[in-house]
């Protein structure tokens, strides 16, 4: 190596490599964070004194002063929920235009964006912060765990980013990381990271897919494993869809319950947070049992709330479905049917939810692979990059755009540029041309996106190409260049060809709205909250309705021969009357037939039992029925 | 340098994907940026530029119909831009039935139908290129090529139709 050595403005010389300084892997999630560290190919997540090695994304700015982060930032969630922020990542590069995608879920103060990024800013803790000073809170503890585990600096790292994120939302997780005093050895897909944890522990070949449900975001990827590649063949997802939508569904329902209860709750952040932490804890507990309850106590009010794991399941079903609905997606973008998949690896917290595991077992037709811990392959994957990067390794990693880039054109069409899927890093070129006589500028408006108008998509950039030599319109020859970089980053330059006026732009987030139209965002899906809430009880009310009749219509085929013919008419009778409240928009009534139904059903459902229980019960000894009634 | 002799393969219209792969990713071994990650910065933009040269490389070569564009662009024969419009009438004539065709399709199974025929027609037309290259017929290549890349639109629109038909189904 030279003694001297020349570095391109605004890079920092490496620190000399393997002297001190660790490169670990860092998942920064929705919901929770890990950090981990690979030594000789063998990953592990850094745990904390007492064995944790989840840190929840959570941070406080308590009024006592100083910043918290993880199970003691949650800790003080109830007391001073103005000085605590979840979920931030769902807020990572985002502006007002985005703002209907999360509203709702945090429940926020939401502040003008400064001059430079108008990213969205949350007032906490009494001042307004950006997510990416948030983030970079959480990435500091992250790093200080580490440190105090391994006893050495950290000071490297690669960090997971959702594959459906955006150049925004990159830009700004690589600014956090900054801020924390990490360099970024490379952003990493985390759907890429959870197979190279699982590739290199099994050496499998093939064709694998990952189902990746976080708190806030939906990945799913199709892989290539060969001799150590990891070529991703296509990636789909939604960067607003994860296990807090769940909590919410759970919470809203509580909520409402109260309403119609008629506890007159004032409900803000306070009470949106403490049912959200209830909702949270009753999820957990659905996908072991098939029934559980909470007390939720708002401003020294109390409700009791039970919810079934049918009901819930109906709740998240839409979500579910949808999820499933961008995996097929992904696999007819790769020309690929599910027979060929060889294996899912589920990933995220949320995927330990029965219906989520049913539906992907059931669309790919053979059961997930799950053999590592959901919440911590992804942190493990990266660590393992981290390795490969820092001290070499065999294995590599070739991964793809997630979103087609390009330019608006004339009348807000699209020319995409770079299309998804398209294997990174990559350098595309388009030439565009004056449509004026005489034209000396060009307007150059960079977006991204799968719909064919600009308003459908997101805009990224916008800037001018000047001092075109004027000419006759169509003479001139501009190309514009995309440059997507491996951690995938966009960087686009465009230059006259016939003369060499060039320009080059790095591309930054920019967005359209003005910090009132954000304001006015928020408070319509806070006004309209009621009405959606309404609207989405009506619909439960209707599913459990028509869950029922379907039960009853099992037990009458089955068992039908227990009831008298009188009974068998009230039962059609009641069952009529159901089957016509549903049709109509009265939740109360559907409630009250259903109710009325099942009342009806009672001696029937009794007899049903007795004969069942007497089957049950034929031919086993007293011994087998004790140990029966101990189960 | 020509993509084929980017990644090191005899420039040809038939080409294995196991030796199209095999190649790529060796040289990728070789120049992916992860491989550089504790190099000095002007290395690590060598190993950028050259890693997008060969993923758009692969890219190009690795779809038979975008692999047969440019080995007839190499071979002299130019097509218009993607997207103009087409300027042979028996092909706009056969392109207006089929778009007619599709559009009274109204199940899955029909539309199903049509993108079989129109998959079978792209095979076939597709084997048939070898020849024209071999009697250099430029007239014939340019016309078969434009045929095929229309048929490839017309198979993205019949998939576009069967997921909306889906979606009104459920």
């Amino acid at each position: 190596m030279s003694l001297l050595e020349i570095h391109e403005p605004g890079e920092t010389p490496l620190p000399h490599a393997g002297e001190g300084s660790l490169a670990v892997g860092i998942d920064l999630g929705t919901t929770n964070s890990v950090v981990a560290i690979a030594r000789d190919g063998k990953p592990a997540a850094l745990h904390d004194e007492t064995g944790r090695a989840l840190v929840p994304s959570v941070v406080a700015y308590p009024a006592s002063g100083g910043v918290l982060v993880g199970d003691e930032a949650r800790l003080l969630m109830p007391q001073e929920p103005r000085n605590v922020v979840a979920s931030v990542k769902r807020l990572m590069g985002r502006g007002a235009a985005d703002l209907h995608a999360v509203a709702g879920v945090l429940p926020y103060e939401v502040e003008p964006g400064s001059g430079e990024t108008d990213m969205v800013k949350l007032r906490i803790g009494g001042r307004p912060r950006s997510p990416v000073e948030i983030s970079a809170e959480i990435l500091k503890a992250l790093r200080a765990r580490a440190e105090s585990a391994l006893e050495k600096p950290v000071e490297r790292a690669v960090i997971t980013v959702p594959a459906y994120f955006d150049d925004a939302a990159r830009t700004a997780t690589r600014d956090a990381a900054r801020v924390a005093g990490l360099e970024v050895l490379r952003l990493v897909n985390e759907p890429t990271a959870a197979a190279l944890a699982y590739g290199l522990d099994k050496g499998s070949e093939g064709l694998y897919a990952v189902y990746d449900l976080g708190g806030g975001t939906f990945d799913f990827s199709l892989l290539r494993l060969e001799k150590g590649v990891f070529q991703v063949l296509a990636t789909g997802g939604d960067a607003a869809l994860g296990g807090d939508d769940f909590d919410r569904a759970i919470a809203e329902r509580m909520l409402a319950e109260r309403h119609k209860d008629g506890l007159a709750d004032r409900v803000d952040e306070a009470a949106v947070k403490t049912a959200l932490a209830l909702a949270r804890h009753m999820k957990e507990q659905l996908s072991d049992r098939d029934r559980t309850s909470g007390r939720l106590e708002i401003a020294g009010v109390p409700s009791f709330h039970a919810l079934g794991r049918g009901e819930f399941e109906a709740m998240i079903a839409d979500h579910v479905k949808r999820t499933l609905d961008i995996a097929r997606h992904v696999l007819t973008d790769a020309g690929v049917t599910a027979p060929d998949v060889k294996g899912v690896v589920l990933v995220g917290g949320s995927t330990r939810l029965p219906l989520v595991r049913a539906g992907v077992a059931g669309m790919i037709g053979k059961p997930p692979l799950t053999d590592i811990d959901p919440d911590e392959v992804v942190a493990l994957g990266a660590a393992l990059q981290a390795e490969a990067l820092t001290g070499g390794g065999d294995t590599l990693l070739l991964d793809v755009t997630p979103l087609s880039l390009g330019l608006e054109t004339m009348g807000g069409i699209v020319e995409k540029v770079v299309p998804r899927n398209t294997p990174i890093p990559v350098q595309l070129a388009q030439d565009f041309t004056t449509y004026q006589d005489g034209q000396t500028a060009m307007a150059i408006h960079v977006v991204q996106g799968e719909r064919e108008m600009v308003a459908d998509c997101r805009s990224l950039a916008r800037f001018e190409l000047l001092g075109i030599p004027p000419m006759t319109a169509g003479a001139a020859r501009i190309r514009v260049t995309f440059a997507v970089d491996a951690d995938g980053l966009l960087t686009v330059s465009a230059e006259e060809r016939t003369t060499g006026t060039a320009q080059r732009i790095e591309v930054k987030p920019s967005y359209g709205l003005s910090h009132e139209d954000m304001a006015d965002m928020l408070y319509d899906s806070l006004e309209n909250a009621e009405a959606d809430m309404t609207a989405r009880l009506l619909t439960e009310a209707r599913v459990e309705a028509r869950r029922s009749l379907l039960a009853l219509d099992a037990a009458l085929a089955k068992d039908g021969s227990l009831l008298a013919a009188e009974e068998r008419a009230a039962l059609d009778a009641g069952r009529a009357r159901l089957e016509g409240t549903m049709a109509g928009d009265s939740r109360d009534e559907i409630n009250a037939a259903a109710e009325a139904l099942e009342e009806l059903s009672k001696p029937f459902a009794e007899r049903r039992m007795d004969r069942g229980i007497r089957d049950a019960l034929s031919g086993l000894s007293v011994k087998e029925l004790e140990s029966r009634v101990g189960e | 340098m020509d993509h084929f002799a980017r990644l090191g393969l005899p420039a040809a219209l038939d080409l294995e994907p196991a030796t199209l792969d095999r190649a790529y990713f060796a040289l990728q071994r070789q120049w992916h940026p992860d491989r550089f990650a504790n190099r000095p910065a002007e290395e690590r933009a060598r190993s950028s530029t050259e890693a997008a040269a060969l993923n758009d490389a692969y890219r190009t070569l690795k779809d038979p119909l975008s692999r047969a564009v440019y080995f007839a662009g190499l071979r002299g024969v130019e097509l218009p831009g993607d997207g103009k419009t087409i300027d042979d009438p028996d092909l706009l004539m056969e392109a207006m039935e089929a778009r007619e065709a599709l559009h009274e399709a109204i199940t899955v199974e029909a539309v199903d139908r049509l993108a079989a025929e129109a998959r079978d027609d792209m095979k076939n037309s597709l084997a048939g290129l070898g020849g024209l290259f071999l009697r250099d017929d430029k007239p014939a290549i340019r016309k078969t090529l434009l045929r095929l890349r229309y048929l490839d639109k017309f198979a993205e629109e019949a998939r576009a139709r069967r997921t909306n038909l889906e979606r009104v189904k459920a």
